[in-house]
């Protein structure tokens, strides 16, 4: 259902959304048990005339076990929600699969630019593109991403990919994503970055092969023709 | 309880002729109510200075969610809003609503009234320092105003203040903001100190005769909980503060990478303050709870002992999960595993005392009183934050939720219920106690509802929208495409609306509050029939307490006894 409210882009989207989900489920069903017990008791033991309260003092076995058996399953539950969670961040944060291609991200205030490789693949050859505001990516094909940042503390953020990674000054740090959707979607500075943070957005463009290979030459072209 | 204890308000300079209790010269208007060393008076003062800056808060709150719903539209009594001044908003509505409201009201307001009363000596250890410690917030309070009228406004860079923005003038552009920011920050921490020490010294040194550590009603045990996580968490993020301090404006270089700084430091010293610093305020909203539940339930707590041990567990875990606000920060990824690790083991205590609260309705007698509303609105209310939480917890999914509006609305699904739904819950409860008359009832359950509906429709919306992908600390959505859809921009009108409805309904308790105080029927000694000492007290009572000093005889919460005539049997009755 997230998909509905933004798109589900890259490789660890649908991941993501089932981590989502698979937690509502859980918390959901603890969520309602324990509000209609509640709700319910309320009603149960509202004040009647001639009905005193009774004394518990709960250390009755009977009354205990309403509160550690389920007691005993949250930590059932607990087990189940911190592997899938480990196990997709171990996934998304903590593996590095091999790249097709890599580019630089770059934040500073309140702009994104970027340094895309050029006709021969490669970055940081005097072929790249470099461009603000806009990252062209083509669908399929793994990238890593080397975040920086020149002045203060940003975000990448690509909502559409279910990524978030902070820029750092000093600091160059490494992700990965493999757009599985072609499209045009937001690139989202989520750390707060001065005045201007509430405008720091870019575009990230997922092209097929085709039209990837074409933009490239175009780019290239244009350097070419650059006085 | 320690002769000293007892004697202390005797030897303060302000009062030389008070030789006993109850026999007090008449005082003026100054020493009566501004340079008092009474707990009652410094509690007032407390809170009602916290209750008027959350009426700054919430104006803050009205100003940045009318310019989100209607995007550049003049907003009635601001004027338009700048991109600086809804950074400046959102900053100090979260800076003023943890540190200047709930920290005040929750933990000095009713720490500062319950703990003599409740343990039954007449006032608190260090009167002088009690006094001291409220004119240092007080202090706080003018530095913070100050921070918004002098050259480049207010400080906007969030209430977490993370540097380099925070550090440097060119960056932040707010330099004169950003230092009065940090130094009334700071001053509040010194003002909380001090008072810390002193629940801490008198729930330990002046309990009534015969009170033992397990015949303490719950609130006070969460109150000195409290004051001892925020003492033993606060010192890192001072130390913090001060380097962030010289950053400013001796351009050292601390956090500084080009100078062998490092950013993130700021961010583990604060996290590892704003984390406990949750439980803090949580912990006193709870224990309000806890005496409001039983009494209308006339019901003795379920487990009393569970309660104190999870709160403890709690409290301890609570400096293990700091990491967690920093999952996408840039620290080691493998760090993430142990923090989400701990961060879900929080809820094994927490949903004990959960079930606990909720067990101890059963076989109850409940009256739904205003006070009992506004607690089980608390419980209602609070689990949504509870379980919410564990979205964010969760690393895996924290990298989609992570400072989105899901955020948001699950600490205000935390912070309102400890904030606004504890704090009406508790001075519903004590106002007979506070001021010797009652509220009204009707009036109460009126701003009740008026409450806790558009609270829903406020925060449900931005559940939708952070899941959604929505960032925070943005004023104008219409630069991002995928946010700007029609949609999207109804369920913020529709979260706007519902503020507006909900701060319109503040002015029945503000009304409520104001005549009862004035002309509500005088309060009996103990309106609610409740077990614990402050009940056997005047309403409200006189500097000193009472005239004769309570003696504890038994555990607080022994209500619907079998045999006894009475359902409800206070802790100074001897039989």
């Amino acid at each position: 259902m997230i998909e509905r409210w933004i798109a589900s882009a890259s490789s660890y989207s649908a991941q993501t959304d089932n981590l989502f989900w698979l937690i509502t489920i859980i918390v959901g069903f603890w969520f309602l048990a324990v509000e209609v017990m509640f709700f319910w008791l309320m009603w149960r033991f509202r004040k009647r005339p001639g009905v005193p309260a009774r004394y518990i003092t709960g250390k009755e076995k009977d009354l205990k076990r309403w509160i550690n058996i389920p007691h005993a399953l949250v930590l059932v539950c607990d087990v189940v929600i911190i592997v899938a969670a480990v196990r997709l961040w171990v996934h998304v944060k903590q593996t590095l699969p091999p790249a097709d291609e890599t580019v630089r991200v770059i934040g500073q205030q309140w702009t994104w630019t970027f340094d895309m490789p050029g006709p021969d693949g490669v970055l940081d050859t005097p072929d790249d593109i470099h461009l603000a505001d806009e990252l062209h990516v083509q669908v399929g094909k793994t990238y890593h991403f080397l975040l920086e940042s020149k002045d203060v503390l940003h975000s990448f953020c690509v909502p559409a990919f279910r990524l978030k990674q902070d820029a750092v000054p000093g600091r160059t740090i490494t992700g990965w994503f493999k757009p599985t959707l072609t499209g045009t979607h937001d690139i989202q500075c989520t750390q707060m970055c001065g005045l201007g943070h509430g405008i720091m957005r870019a575009a990230i463009v997922i092209e097929t092969p085709e039209q990837h290979a074409a933009w490239v030459q175009q780019q290239a072209a244009l350097a070419a023709s650059a006085p | 309880m320690s002769e000293s204890a007892h004697s202390a308000p005797n030897i303060a300079p302000a009062h030389p002729a008070h030789a006993g209790h109850g026999e007090h010269a008449p005082q003026s208007f100054f020493h009566k109510y501004l340079w008092s060393t009474d707990h009652k008076v410094i509690a007032m003062q407390y809170t009602f200075t916290g209750m008027a800056l959350g009426i700054v808060a919430a104006f803050m709150a009205y100003v940045f969610r009318m310019q989100l719903a209607f995007p550049g539209m003049h907003v009635p009594g601001f004027g338009v809003v700048s991109p600086g001044a809804y950074n400046a908003l959102v900053t100090n509505h979260g800076s003023i609503m943890i540190f200047w409201v709930a920290m005040p009201v929750l933990l000095a307001g009713f720490g500062n009234f319950l703990i003599p009363l409740m343990v039954g000596c007449d006032d608190m250890v260090f009167p002088r320092i009690n006094r001291l410690s409220y004119q240092l917030f007080l202090l706080s309070v003018v530095v913070l105003v100050a921070s918004w009228f002098v050259p480049g406004g207010g400080f906007g860079g969030a209430w977490t203040a993370y540097p380099p923005l925070s550090a440097v003038a060119k960056y932040n552009l707010t330099p004169g903001g950003a230092t009065l920011w940090l130094i009334a920050v700071a001053l509040e921490f010194v003002a909380f100190l001090l008072g810390g020490i002193n629940f801490i010294t008198t729930a330990m040194n002046s309990r009534a005769p015969g009170m033992k550590a397990f015949d303490v009603p719950i609130v006070v045990w969460t109150i000195v909980m409290a004051s001892i996580l925020f003492m033993s968490s606060v010192g890192p993020l001072i130390a913090g503060a001060v380097m962030l301090a010289f950053d400013q404006l001796i351009g050292t270089g601390f956090y500084n990478p080009n100078r062998g700084g490092d950013p993130i430091l700021w961010q583990h010293l604060f996290w590892f303050f704003g984390h406990p610093e949750v439980y803090v305020v949580l912990f006193p909203a709870l224990g309000i709870v806890a005496e409001i539940m039983t009494v209308f339930s006339r019901k003795k707590l379920f487990a009393y002992k569970i309660v104190i041990y999870t709160f403890i567990a709690t409290g301890a875990l609570s400096f293990f999960v700091w990491a967690h606000h920093q999952f996408v920060a840039g620290i080691d990824p493998r760090m993430a595993n142990v923090f989400t690790v701990t961060t879900l083991i929080i809820s094994i205590p927490i949903a004990e005392m959960c079930f606990v609260y909720i067990a101890t309705l059963y076989g109850g007698s409940i009256t739904f009183s205003t006070p009992m509303l506004w607690a089980l609105a608390f419980m209602v209310e609070f689990l949504i934050g509870g379980v919410t939480g564990i979205f964010l917890g969760a690393s895996g999914l924290d990298i989609f939720l992570h400072d989105t509006y899901f955020v948001i609305a699950h600490f205000h699904y935390t912070f309102f219920p400890i904030a606004i739904i504890g704090t009406f819950a508790g001075i519903t409860f004590w106002f007979p106690k506070m001021f010797g008359r009652m509220m009204s009832d009707k009036l109460g359950k009126i701003h009740f509802w008026g409450t806790i509906i558009p609270f829903n429709f406020i925060f449900i919306p931005m559940f939708f929208l952070g899941s959604a992908g929505e960032q925070r600390r943005v004023y104008d959505y219409r630069h991002f495409p995928e946010l700007a859809r029609p949609e999207f921009q109804a369920l913020r009108i529709m979260a706007t609306v519902a503020l507006l409805v909900m701060l319109a309904f503040q002015l029945v308790f503000f009304y409520n509050f104001i005549m009862s105080m004035r002309r509500g029927p005088k309060a009996p000694k103990n309106p609610w029939k409740s077990n614990t000492l402050e009940w056997t007290a005047d309403s409200p009572p006189p500097h000193g307490n009472w005239a004769e000093m309570p003696t504890c005889y038994r555990a607080p919460y022994e209500y619907s006894v079998p045999g006894r005539a009475e359902d409800f049997w206070p802790q100074n009755e001897k039989t």
